[in-house]
């Protein structure tokens, strides 16, 4: 019987772009593109299956090895700091993790600063780096509006364009980290199946070097 | 010894003692506290943060052992050329990662503490690969070598406090980032490559041995070329071998330990059942002269993986007030006797599942149901 690939992929645009680079390493499975709700889909004969997941959670499913391999964001494996192994950087999805704050902002080293995000591991490792004290705010959503309404100097946040940043009177101060969308292993899972994943490691790899 | 199934955890504490009796190994029963000062010196070491602590009848700050070794190195003495050779099966209590919340964890393992010598290293990770392969099947044993690795990283001329960056990278098998990082630091790119190559690595004996033999001669140790040659040769000769991958992403905190080091997996369990390797550098810190090596599996894992029976009980027998307590015993025991589970009940309870439903009704038995 053939190794079946048990393969998360990040629900929405980057998860189309993704399995059509599976795909094109020799992944096919066509029941995907048609139009429904199914989750998973499967097609034994190229020996994959494929599950849409929410895209913060496909380190989870990797991680614990629901899934083999998966393509996750570079935000969210610096955030949860999963026990897996960091194949590929896809170069697609790219942004930054970056600080901002109101134009007008002056940083004050004598204080405690204030910074709400959605990563606070991300911003606490990049301030602690610095040797800065602050105090994170902790937030799910709408960050851009913090330091709008005072309730922080910064924020800690994923830009890709900066057109919301512009729109509400913010700008980048800092970059902290560039952002991208990396192809993921479970580790037990590479041990055994080696040779299947290396191998579309190396596909998926050659399609990135052809995007260059 | 090999089963064609994996084990209940309960079954797999037995058959682990039993091999390491069998190669001298004594049992090391410890007290289920320690002073928690010791975990404090050594927060490194563990491998979860967080330990249950509360204060003695004496004012003295204890914790449930969140790991045994430290207990181990700290409680034995250096005793000239001689191995002390220990085995434990142990509950530790550590923060599980998923859920923050303390879990207790069964752990059986060994320690090998003393003049080590290249047999001992051998000796341990053979009980490696032969309790590896008591949990399951179909298993790997990866091994790497943290003495060869250093020479590989000294030799590229990574600064010496970027060195834990380039083992995280080398850890994830993030080989892009570790090229990147390489280049930022103005290493030479033949070098950066001989680096990557190395971080990749993952094979058989037969596959790795020549590669290693020809690209890191001259840039590693020969003495510790000679040994990952030597000890990774004989444990490819014996039985399961087979099980045997070297593999450099397995690194582990180079403040502790040093030479080999090696995880084990078990297919169907989504990470490692098994951890081990030469702690030398933690003996070292603990002002030792020892040098030790040793590995703890880790039985929690094999928790979902034994099989989950359809059925609760193989009969369920049925009896009313008025039946004959001697007459039901009796057939109960006939039931046991035929190699089945039974369960005595006057009614039956909801959600219950059994094979056979009896019945006992003016002193005999009738079946009622039979879902078998």
């Amino acid at each position: 019987m053939k190794t079946m690939l048990n393969v998360a992929l990040p629900k929405g645009r980057l998860g189309e772009k993704v399995y059509s680079m599976f795909e094109k390493a020799g992944y096919p499975c066509p029941s995907i593109k048609e139009n429904n709700r199914k989750l998973i889909f499967e097609n034994e004969e190229a020996g994959v299956r494929y599950f849409w997941v929410k895209p913060s959670d496909v380190a989870i499913y990797v991680e614990r090895g629901a899934a083999d391999i998966g393509v996750a964001g570079k935000d969210i494996l610096l955030e949860y700091e999963p026990d897996i192994y960091e194949l590929l950087d896809l170069k697609i999805g790219k942004c930054r993790m970056a600080v901002a704050a109101k134009k007008d902002f002056r940083d004050n080293m004598g204080r405690t600063l204030k910074v709400a995000t959605k990563f606070s591991n991300i911003a606490g490792n990049y301030y602690r780096s610095k040797g800065r004290d602050i105090d994170i705010i902790h937030l799910n959503g709408s960050i851009e509006i913090a330091p709008i309404l005072g309730l922080s100097d910064v924020i800690v946040d994923i830009v890709e364009t900066g057109t919301t940043l512009k729109e509400n009177d913010l700008t980048v101060f800092d970059t902290v980290v560039p952002i991208s969308a990396r192809l993921i292993s479970n580790k037990a899972s590479y041990k055994f199946k080696s040779s299947e994943i290396d191998r579309l490691t190396q596909k998926i790899a050659e399609q990135t070097e052809e995007q260059k | 010894m090999k089963s064609a199934q994996l084990l209940p955890s309960e079954n797999l504490v037995f058959l682990l003692r039993e091999i390491y009796d069998k190669y001298g190994y004594s049992r090391y029963k410890m007290n289920k506290f320690e002073e928690y000062d010791l975990y404090a010196k050594n927060k490194d070491f563990l491998i979860s943060e967080g330990v249950i602590t509360f204060t003695d009848t004496n004012g003295k700050l204890m914790a449930l052992k969140p790991d045994v070794t430290l207990s181990i190195v700290k409680n034995t003495k250096d005793s000239g050329n001689a191995v002390q050779k220990l085995y434990y099966n142990e509950n530790v209590y550590r923060v599980s990662k998923g859920t923050h919340s303390f879990k207790e964890i069964t752990q059986v393992g060994l320690e090998a503490i003393g003049d080590i010598d290249e047999y001992t290293i051998f000796e341990v990770i053979s009980l490696a690969v032969k309790s590896l392969v008591s949990t399951g099947e179909n298993c790997i044993l990866e091994i790497s070598h943290l003495g060869l690795l250093s020479d590989v990283i000294n030799y590229v001329g990574v600064p010496k406090d970027e060195i834990r960056k380039v083992f995280h990278f080398i850890g994830e098998k993030n080989i892009h980032e570790l090229i990147a990082f390489c280049d930022s630091l103005g290493i030479e790119k033949s070098k950066t490559d001989l680096l990557a190559n190395t971080a990749k690595i993952y094979g058989t004996a037969n596959d790795i041995l020549p590669w290693i033999r020809e690209k890191l001669a001259g840039i590693a140790d020969e003495n510790n070329i000679n040994i990952f040659e030597t000890v990774i040769k004989a444990l490819s000769s014996e039985e399961n071998g087979g099980i045997i991958r070297i593999d450099f992403s397995a690194v582990d905190d180079i403040r502790y330990y040093n030479g080999f080091v090696f995880k084990g997996f078990s297919e169907g369990i989504p990470q490692s059942v098994l951890s081990g390797g030469q702690y030398d550098a933690l003996m070292k810190n603990m002002k030792r002269k020892s040098g030790a090596v040793g590995f703890a599996v880790y039985l929690d894992s094999f928790e979902n993986i034994s099989a989950v029976s359809d059925y609760d009980v193989d009969v369920l027998l049925l009896y009313s007030e008025n039946s004959d307590i001697s007459v039901i015993k009796k057939e109960a025991d006939k039931i046991i006797a035929d190699g089945k589970s039974v369960l005595l009940q006057r009614e039956k309870a909801d959600g219950i599942k059994y094979r056979t439903l009896l019945e006992e009704r003016d002193g005999e038995v009738i079946c009622v149901e039979n879902n078998a």
